[in-house]
Formats: structure tokens, sequence, C-alpha cells
């Protein structure tokens, strides 16, 4: 799928906001996700060509960051933080039970589309423990009721 | 004392009006016209701010390396990429009162002769990187910044700048790599960034909680500021607390506050009332410190002298119930997974230590192992390119040297003493 004009514009934006045209490839990565919901390599290959950059810079530097998605994904990505102060509170119990109640692995996605498990680094918010992050939104103080609160209102929003 | 957060009880300090309101930009109208550059970089070297970043650096000395060449250009890059297991300050610091931090940055610019600046934010800070930019916007409208600033021949243009999930890319020379769009890694000292930094100009690199100190060092005085805390530690620290207290939260306390009054009055006690076994005080990268370091001052000096640093003050707190070698575990994976592999060291010794963590762990363990550890840990420690090698060490090295009996009796007992959850339960559960 080509990137959609607005994101194509937003690039070619990005690349004139930094005294180098490299500095635009992380922001570009960034627009280019949030367009195609993961980095393809066709987006990639238009970014390449819109900052006037080889390829191998643009892939470079996408592979070196965990946020970017290589492949497809859920709409939803439970990304439940596995490190130490979120461990403490039982964030493993939780990923067991998303696990569980999804019928998936972390790393996999439901068959509907709607949702991958992940385990992520602590999202510094360690405060508020065990703390998930889905789309733009922490979710905090987690407990089993909240996730299933939480998926609920995910997979009423998806249908709407 | 509150000098960060002094406004927390105001509401809608994050509004600009408000921020003006209570005194807002003040300090900066003052910097710009009743003091020069060197005497802004004179009064922060006498408050005695060193970084809160972790290393604890002099940020008037740091400041003090920028040539003054009028014409080379000059950078400022705020590190808000705050990826520190146990640490969320800055996130704090940013969502509640952007401008301060604005203006803390504005200042600096104006002592360094730098006209342009970023703000380097962790990818998942999305709320916070919102936040910033719509602040930015509006300083700018109000001639806070771009071109003259306050009617001066001053200008300047802050821009944010998001990373994409990458621990090291809070390493200053990584995030300036990452920040020029290559891969980021660290990059060989010297040259170093005072000199050769972004886009190989002279750059201050400076954490988010040292530039919100700013405004206020201008506007009371630098000796107003050393007159906070210890000799050497002067001023403020905001903790970040987590993990078995009662009361997680970020609490602002003078430099030397004892670590006993930290966790059990501001942060309510131990959870369940139980007895308090480890904590870290510094962000998963400090060592660990026991029950019997509780009277230890928070300080730089301090924690050094109990064997441990002052890091980030990220505090992350463990009960009696604990498991130290599972939690060990966990800090282990986690500099494992966020090596850059660059060097061989870190990213091979990182890995060992999570195999053999994970064996004594489930019972399949040799004695043998435990000083196999210190001793795959000390190799990383001082031979690593950068501190995230030695960081990983920390965790193991405290915990054997603190724990050892708990690490032999995994081994013995062919498995984990600990019954259930060896400490690993949900909040109240
Ligand atoms: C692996 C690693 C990660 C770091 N992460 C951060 C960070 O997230 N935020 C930060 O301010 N400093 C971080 N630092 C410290 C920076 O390299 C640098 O010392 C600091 O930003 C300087 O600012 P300061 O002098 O105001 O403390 C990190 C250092 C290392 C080695
Ligand atoms: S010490 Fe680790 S993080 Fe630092 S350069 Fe070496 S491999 Fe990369
Ligand atoms: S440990 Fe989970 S947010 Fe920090």
């Amino acid at each position: 799928m080509k990137i959609s004009g607005e994101a194509q514009r937003r690039i070619l934006d990005a690349k004139t906001r930094y005294p180098s045209r490299s500095s635009a490839i992380l922001p570009a990565l960034h627009i280019l996700e949030e367009d195609q919901g993961y980095v393809t390599e066709e987006g990639m290959a238009e970014i390449a060509g819109l900052l006037d950059m080889p390829m191998s810079d643009v892939g470079g530097v996408a592979s070196f960051y965990s946020m970017f998605m290589q492949r497809p994904s859920g709409t939803y990505r439970l990304d439940v933080c596995r490190t130490l102060s979120c461990a403490l509170l039982g964030s493993e119990h939780l990923v067991d039970y998303l696990s569980e109640k999804l019928g998936i692995k972390v790393g996999e996605t439901t068959p509907d589309g709607l949702f991958t498990l992940r385990t992520v680094e602590c999202l510094g918010d360690c405060g508020k423990a065990p703390v998930m992050m889905a789309g733009d939104t922490y979710y905090e103080d987690l407990t089993p009721e909240k996730l299933d609160a939480i998926l609920d209102d995910l997979r009423r929003k998806a249908e709407a | 004392m509150r000098i960060l957060f002094k406004h927390l009880d105001v509401p809608d300090i994050d509004d600009m009006d408000v921020y003006i309101r209570e005194g807002g930009y003040k300090a900066l109208e003052k910097a710009l016209k009743e003091m020069s550059p060197d005497g802004v970089i004179q009064a922060v070297t006498k408050s005695g701010l060193r970084g809160r970043g972790g290393a604890g650096f002099p940020t008037g000395k740091k400041w003090a390396f920028i040539p003054k060449d009028p014409s080379l250009k000059k950078y400022l890059c705020c590190n808000a990429d705050e990826s520190e297991p146990g640490t969320f300050k800055d996130r704090e610091l940013i969502v509640r009162n952007p401008h301060q931090l604005i203006e803390g940055m504005a200042i600096c610019c104006y002592a360094i002769g730098s006209e342009r600046a970023f703000i380097y934010i962790r990818g998942e800070y999305i709320e916070p990187a919102r936040k910033m930019e719509q602040a930015i916007a509006k300083a700018s409208n109000r001639g806070f910044l771009g071109e003259r600033i306050l009617g001066t021949d001053f200008n300047l243009q802050i821009q944010v700048y998001r990373g994409a999930g990458a621990y090291i890319c809070g390493e200053e020379s990584a995030l300036l790599n990452s920040l020029e769009g290559i891969r980021g890694e660290p990059r060989l000292r010297p040259p170093f960034p005072a000199i050769k930094g972004l886009y190989e100009s002279p750059t201050v690199i400076n954490n988010v909680e040292t530039l919100a100190n700013v405004p206020h060092i201008v506007l009371n005085g630098g000796e107003w500021f050393a007159s906070i805390g210890t000799e050497k530690s002067t001023g403020t620290k905001v903790v970040s607390m987590s993990g078995h207290v009662n009361n997680p939260g970020n609490y602002e306390v003078d430099m030397g506050t004892p670590v006993r009054e930290i966790i059990f009055e501001h942060a309510g006690g131990i959870l369940g009332g139980k007895r308090l076994k480890a904590y870290v005080p510094g962000g998963s990268s400090v060592p660990m410190l026991t029950e019997k370091h509780l009277d230890v001052g928070l300080d730089f000096e301090s924690m050094l002298a109990a064997g441990s640093m002052l890091g980030s003050a990220g505090f992350m707190v463990m009960n009696e119930d604990t498991c130290i070698v599972r939690a060990t575990l966990n800090m282990a994976r986690f500099y494992a997974h966020e090596s850059c592999g660059k060097c061989t060291p870190c990213r091979e010794g990182t890995s060992w230590m999570v195999e053999m963590l994970e064996s004594i762990e489930e019972g399949t363990g040799k004695m043998g192992y435990i000083d196999r550890l210190v001793d795959i840990a000390n190799n990383i420690n001082g031979r690593s390119f950068c501190a995230l090698g030695d960081a990983s060490a920390m965790p193991v090295l405290s915990s054997i040297e603190h724990f050892r009996d708990e690490y032999e009796t995994h081994v013995s007992e062919r498995g984990c003493p600990f019954a259930g959850d060896r400490g690993f339960a949900l909040r109240g559960g």
C-alpha cells in the first residue's frame, strides 16, 4: 500500500525542519508507522526517495529501534511492562492472564486481528505499576479486572 | 523544600498564563536584560548544581567548556529519554510544568550562545511530547522563544525530537547519533560533545531536571541554591518511588535527606507492613542496598560512601518476600535486551549473566556459578565501550555481595526457596 498524501506532505515538511536531512529519518518512520500500522518495505523506500537518502540508511535506523513494527500487528498492541517495579507488582501474572484470555502467546496476534500481546521494558511510569501501553494510552495500576474492562472498551472502539 | 514542584498545588500551572502569573519567565527576562552570558554561567557554577541525569557532572562547568567563538553554531540537547528502570520524574516535570523546562532551556542557550535546542524525548512519551510541543508553540507566540526574544537580539528555536524505544539513546553520545539520523550507538570520546557534539558542533547535553532548576537559580541566586542540601550536593532531588511501597510517586526532597525518611515517611513505608529487604536508589544501574543502609543520606557523596550511587534517584523497593535472584534476573534481562551490541564484553556478558541467573533460579545452577557471575560482571565493568556495560554489572555484583547466602540456598535446594509468588505478587493480591 502506498503511503497517504498527508503522510508524504508531513515527511517532506520534516525534511526541512532539521539541520541535516538524515535527522528527518526517525520522524519520517514515526509518520510511516502511524500511516501504515507498521514500517513497510515500500514505505521505507518512499521515505528514502522523499528524503534523497539511500534505502540502507533508512532501513538501518528502522531496525535499531524496538518501537517500530517490522510486520503487521493487531489494531491494538498491548505492550505490558515487564521491568522490575511492574514485575514486583504482578506484571508477569497479567501477561499470563492476557495470554490465556486472548488465546495467544507473547508476540502473537489474535485471529480477529484486534490484539497483539507484547512485553516491553520500563515505560517510565513505575509509580503506577503494573503498567501497559496500548496505542497512545498508558493503562495504570492494572489488575485482571481492569484488563477485562480495557479489552471490552477497546473492542467496542474497534467496532465503532 | 520544594523548588521544582513548588507549584504542585497551583491548578493549571501547565498553562502559560498561570505560569506567568506565578512569576514564570521572570528569570529569563532577568538573565537576558540584567546578566551577561558569563554571569549566568557563574551563577550556575556558584549554585553547585550537578547533573540530575545520573553522573552528577557540575552543570556550570559543562556550560563553561563551550567555546566562546561566535562564528561556531552551538546546540543544547535536553535529555528526556528517561528509560532508566524505576525513573519517572522527568515525565512529571514535563507534564506538570512544561514552561519551567522551556525557561531553563532558554536561559542555558543564552548562556552558551546557542540559537537552536532539541528536546530528545523517549518515543513512548507521546502525551508529554505533545504537551511540550504545545507549550513551545505558546511560548513562541508570546515572544519567549523565536526571534528577538523579549526585545533583545537573542534568538532561539526549540524542537521536540522523539526517540523510538532504545534505552541506549539516553546515553549522551548515542542520543546525538540518534538525533543525527544514524543508529543510536555510543560514540568514541574524545572529542567530547562540548567541542564536537551534534552535527560536529559544540553541544551541551543536560537532563530535564537539571535544566528545570536553572530559572530558580537565576532568580534567587547561586548562593541561595547552594545553601540547600549538603555542601557538595546542593539543591533538591526529585526521587521516584516504586515497587513495594505504600505511596509510590515522585517526591522532591533536599539533597542529604535520609533514605529512611524517604521510604517510610514520603512513600508511606513498605507495602503490606512487611520488612524492607533491598532497594536500588538510582535506577537499576546502581548497586542495590539493604535494610542496613536506611540512614544513608540521599546525595552523591553519601550514596557513594555506602557502596552505591545516586544515579537518577529512581528507587525500586523490595520487601522481605522478594527473591533476590529473581529480581536480579529481571534487571539482567533488561540490560541483555538493551545492549546495543557494539562491543563484545557487554553484548556477550549480559546474555551469559541472564543464562546463569536463570539456571540458578530454576534450580539447575551449580555453586561455581556464583563466582562465575562475579567474574563475568567484573569483566564487563570497566571493559565496555560505554556505561551501559558497567551498569549491567551492578545488580549482579551488589546482590551477590549482600545476599550470597540466598544464591547458595537456591543452588543447594535446587530451586527457589521462596514460596508461590516470590515477592512478585499482584498489587493488593
Ligand atoms: C545507558 C545510559 C542511559 C542513560 N540514560 C539517560 C536518560 O535517560 N536521561 C538522562 O538525562 N541521562 C541519561 N544518561 C546520562 C547521559 O549520558 C548524560 O550524562 C546526561 O544526560 C547529562 O545530563 P546532566 O549533566 O544534566 O545529568 C544515560 C547514560 C547511560 C550510560
Ligand atoms: S557497553 Fe553495551 S551498550 Fe555500550 S557500546 Fe558496548 S554493547 Fe553497546
Ligand atoms: S518498571 Fe514498569 S513502568 Fe517502570
